[in-house]
Parts: C-alpha cells; sequence; structure tokens
C-alpha cells in the first residue's frame, strides 16, 4: 500500500494514511509489514475509505517507519481479530499513552450511535497526550499526565476512579500500559461495571495459528485483542505475565 | 457405529485426527484446548535445548494454495517447556514432543529430556525446510537420518517417530533408513520448500525470504509420499500434509497412514475441525463398509 499521508501527533507518534477497501470495525488490527524491517499488530485509527494507523516509535522498524514518506510502500493484512461492543448509553473511556490509538475509532463510533461519551486520556507529559481533540469532540474529555504539564497530575487510574465516583456509566473500556489497564479493570469490576480492555501482546502469525501471542489457553490476536473484564479476572496472565519472542512468560 | 480408535506403535488415540507441530503448540494453554476440541493427540511446537525467538516477521503469507511459513522455529527451551506440557497433561491431553538440535547428540538430550515430561512419543523434527545451522535437514541424508533415530532410542523408552521431508527424491529410503535406525513409526510429510514474493514491494515475502508450504496444494504430495513409504516399511506411518475433511483423512488412511495430523486446516475451519474430521471419517467408512479404522489402512495397496 502506498502511504497517502503522515501525520506527526505527538514528538514519539505517527499516524500513516493509506487508502484499503479492507473493511475494520473499531478496536481491530491490521499486521503491518515495514519493508527490510519487521511486520508488526497495529490497530486501527482511522475507519473509512482512507485508514490509518498510529504508531509509537520505540523499536527499529517503527523507527524506520517514521522515516517513510507520502508515496512509500507498507504492506499490509488484516483486520484482524474482534471489535469493542459499543452498547449502553453511557461509556467511560481510559486510555493511556499510545494506548488512545486503538480506542479512538471506538470512541468516535459509541457518540456517533448517540452514547455518552467520557474519556479520561493520560500520558507521561502534555505533549506526549495523543487524540485529545478527537476525543473532546466525540464528548466530555478529562486529562491526567505524570508531570502535571497538562490537567490533573497523576496516573489516569486516579483520575478514572474520580469520575467513575461522579457519575454511573454503563460500560468502561480501556487501552494503554497492562498495568495500568488491570487498575482500570479491577476499578470498573468493583463498582459492578463490564469493562472491556484491548492487550497488546508480540505476534508472528496474526490469524490465530503460531501461539505466539498465548494468553492463558486464549490467543490476542484471534480471541482478543479485546477481552472482557470476566475473561480477565479469571486469567493467570493478564497485567502479570506475557511471552517474548521464544515463547518464555517474563513479567509484564 | 464406526470404532474410530486407533493405535501407533502403542500410543492409543481417542480418534486418528493428531495437531500436526508448529500450530497453536507453544504454550500447554493452547495444547489443552486444541485437545478439549477434539484431537486425539497433540504435536508439540519442535523444542530444541536452548530457548529460540524464530525468524523476524513476515514469517507467514497466506495463499490460495495454502500456508507459506519460515516462523524459524522459536520455542523456550526444553527446560521452560517442561510448564508448558505439565499444563496439556493436565487437562488430559495425549501429547507427543516433537524436539531437534544442531547434531544427534543434542537431539538425543532434548529428546531425554521431554521422555521425562511423560509425553506419550517423541516426534523427531528432521525436516524443517527453513532452519539453518540446525539438525532440520538431516532428511535429505540416508545415513544421518539412521544415525541420529538409533542415537534418540538409546536413551529414551517410548516410541519414537521421525518426521521426513518431501524434498528428497525418493522418500521412501528415508523411511526404510529409519527403520533401520529402530523408529517405532514415520510422520510424512513436512512442509515442501517454497517461495513468494510481493510484486508491489519488488521482494520476497518473508523475511526469511522462502519457507515451507503446507495446506491443500500439498495433500497430494503428502498421500503419494506415505503409499510409497507403506510399501516398503513395516512401522506404522502418521501421514500430515493438507488434511482439511474427513475424506482428506481417508485418503492419507488407505495410503498406509493409522493416523493423520492437522494443521493448516484451522485456519479455514477453526478448531472444530478435529470434531468434524472425525466425524465425516466415520461416516465416509460406515458408507464404504468399515466397522473401525485400522481395517482401512492401506486398503488402497490392494
Amino acid at each position: 500500500m502506498p502511504l497517502l499521508e503522515i501525520v506527526r501527533e505527538t514528538p514519539t507518534t505517527t499516524t500513516y494514511r493509506f487508502r484499503g477497501d479492507l473493511g475494520g470495525k473499531p478496536g481491530q488490527f491490521l499486521m503491518v509489514w515495514i519493508p527490510r524491517y519487521d511486520e508488526l499488530p497495529m490497530a486501527l485509527s482511522h475507519l473509512g475509505a482512507v485508514k490509518g494507523i498510529t504508531v509509537r516509535d520505540y523499536g527499529d522498524a517503527t523507527h524506520a517507519l517514521a522515516a517513510f514518506t507520502a508515496g512509500d510502500r507498507i504492506g499490509v493484512r488484516g483486520p484482524y481479530g474482534n471489535a469493542f461492543q459499543l452498547e449502553g448509553p453511557s461509556v467511560l473511556a481510559v486510555g493511556g499513552g499510545s494506548g488512545m490509538a486503538s480506542m479512538i475509532a471506538a470512541i468516535e463510533a459509541f457518540a456517533q450511535q448517540g452514547a455518552r461519551v467520557v474519556t479520561a486520556v493520560g500520558a507521561r507529559t502534555a505533549a506526549e497526550l495523543l487524540f485529545v481533540e478527537r476525543a473532546n469532540a466525540a464528548g466530555e474529555m478529562h486529562i491526567a499526565t505524570d508531570d502535571g504539564s497538562r490537567g490533573s497530575a497523576g496516573f489516569v487510574p486516579a483520575l478514572a476512579e474520580k469520575l467513575l465516583a461522579r457519575e454511573s456509566f454503563a460500560q468502561v473500556i480501556t487501552c494503554g500500559p497492562e498495568r495500568m489497564m488491570a487498575a482500570v479493570v479491577d476499578l470498573a469490576r468493583q463498582k459492578g461495571l463490564p469493562v472491556q480492555a484491548s492487550l497488546e501482546r508480540y505476534m508472528k502469525c496474526g490469524i490465530g495459528i503460531c501461539d505466539a501471542c498465548a494468553l492463558d489457553d486464549k490467543l490476542v490476536c484471534w480471541d482478543g485483542p479485546i477481552f472482557t473484564g470476566d475473561q480477565l479476572a479469571k486469567s493467570e496472565e493478564f497485567g502479570r505475565y506475557r511471552r517474548d519472542k521464544s515463547g518464555r512468560r517474563v513479567p509484564v | 457405529m464406526v470404532d474410530l480408535r486407533t493405535e501407533i506403535a502403542g500410543v492409543a488415540l481417542r480418534n486418528p485426527t493428531m495437531l500436526a507441530s508448529g500450530f497453536l503448540d507453544e504454550t500447554g494453554g493452547s495444547m489443552a484446548r486444541v485437545y478439549q476440541a477434539g484431537a486425539g493427540a497433540v504435536v508439540t511446537k519442535s523444542v530444541g535445548p536452548q530457548p529460540r525467538e524464530g525468524y523476524p516477521n513476515p514469517t507467514i503469507v497466506e495463499l490460495d494454495a495454502g500456508l507459506l511459513n519460515a516462523v524459524g522455529l522459536p520455542n523456550p527451551g526444553v527446560i521452560e517447556y517442561e510448564h508448558e506440557v505439565k499444563r496439556a497433561q493436565a487437562a488430559g491431553a495425549v501429547v507427543i514432543g516433537s524436539v531437534y538440535g544442531k547434531d544427534a547428540d543434542e537431539y538425543a538430550a532434548v529428546a531425554a529430556k521431554m521422555s521425562t515430561y511423560g509425553v506419550q512419543a517423541i516426534e523427531l523434527n528432521l525436516s524443517c525446510p527453513h532452519a539453518k545451522g540446525l539438525g532440520t535437514e538431516i532428511a535429505q541424508d540416508e545415513a544421518a537420518v539412521r544415525d541420529f533415530t538409533r542415537e534418540v532410542k538409546d536413551v529414551v523408552d517410548i516410541p519414537v517417530f521421525p518426521k521426513l521431508s518431501p524434498n528428497v527424491q525418493d522418500i521412501a529410503k528415508f523411511a526404510v533408513a529409519a527403520e533401520e535406525g529402530g523408529a517405532d513409526g514415520i510422520v510424512a510429510i513436512n512442509t515442501m520448500k517454497a517461495m513468494a514474493i510481493t510484486p508491489e514491494l519488488k521482494m520476497p515475502s518473508l523475511a526469511n525470504r522462502f519457507g515451507g508450504l503446507s495446506g491443500p496444494a500439498i495433500r497430494p504430495i503428502g498421500v503419494r509420499a506415505v503409499y510409497d513409504i507403506c510399501e516398503k516399511v513395516q512401522i506404522p506411518v502418521i501421514g500430515v500434509g493438507g488434511v482439511g475433511s474427513g475424506r482428506d483423512a481417508l485418503e492419507y488412511i488407505m495410503a498406509g497412514a493409522s493416523a493423520v495430523q492437522v494443521g493448516t486446516a484451522i485456519l479455514s475451519r477453526g478448531l472444530g475441525v478435529f470434531n468434524e474430521i472425525a466425524r465425516e471419517m466415520a461416516s465416509l467408512l460406515e458408507e464404504a463398509g468399515f466397522q473401525s479404522v485400522p481395517e482401512a489402512i492401506g486398503v488402497a495397496h490392494a
């Protein structure tokens, strides 16, 4: 796929747009081939005719991708995985860092079907906040930064706790660092609210055969990437372990 | 009612479908799930002496004809793998341990360790078409097949099944060599060496450039290999390659296989594929007048 447009969202995060008649629902991901470097799972941050993926520069392949310009080609397969279930009159969306990339399409889809959407966006600093304008346009938006440079100072689960105390939501969705998500899942379950979390694991095939992305007896690519709070509460591995490239269980 | 139970070198199976090595078998949780979904047995990911990351992505390409992969034998190493085997066994799974190494000594050491985990048999991956510097291309050398098999046989007291490569002129000679080395059964075939190119990017579609082809395209190759092997050896054969239906499985059984392995068909039919194949086999066997699987083994040789 030739890249149509490249948008620098934050100092470390970039959106790549391309035309693709692939379909795709909020929360699904693509396997994106960065030629000569790697193929990685990436969430669809823009649905519609001109698709988009939003990628944090964190390794060799994503760093190489950051140097791509319009017209450069990537390979794309998918979309794969399940989607956020968009039900109920209201939702609290809790996003940390580049996790917003996996949730923003769901935030907008919820709003479009008339739900009240409140988003809590967290990042290390103000400059790293992702998709705050889009989240704001979809409903109410609150910010937490680790260094207090914008919004409330501290981690986003603390902000979510305040919002959950202030009003009742029909459900919670979350994506971000796994320990953050584990805290949000706990908060939602304490309130008895349905919660969905979008997980990330190392993947090879993306289509449910290679077992690289195993989470207990589930596959993040096939059964996920979105799991319910009930599933995660039963998990031995969520918030604790992931698998490295060789399949060894290592701490999250 | 047709009796679907079968047996290979003393390993009893509730039905003749086994999970092929390389699919959903790096973790105990997934192997347990596949067994619970109906497989008669599960073969583990090929496990070596040390942890191995495998190749960089892209490692798979979906083709019309099947699946091309160069995953590159990722595995956590035989020491850590104990936990995964135990977890599968706790769910009641019949587990066959697939092993590899860089030489016969390593194969024997890994097989010996694996056998202490309570696996029912050892599969020797002698034939991965895309792993360099490992013993996995020894299925190209008859003497090596014999010697590696013998060395493993000397250190384990469970059945040993060498898995052979179709990327040779006459696969039956290699099966004979394995039998001479003391093999208790033969697994045939591994994937066919193959390649795909992405024209838009002007480069091979796999990071490793070439890989192994599995799925429907290689079924006739596998059936022929099993047929030839069964003309030359007395030990049982497990047929692998493009099995996606009960009818496909019966082709292998009638060519002489005692059981079949299933992998790529999980993509098209899901994990229910094991139960579905078993059900389809039962009805086809019944129509053909067979009471059990063993009655149908090798009938195409008549």
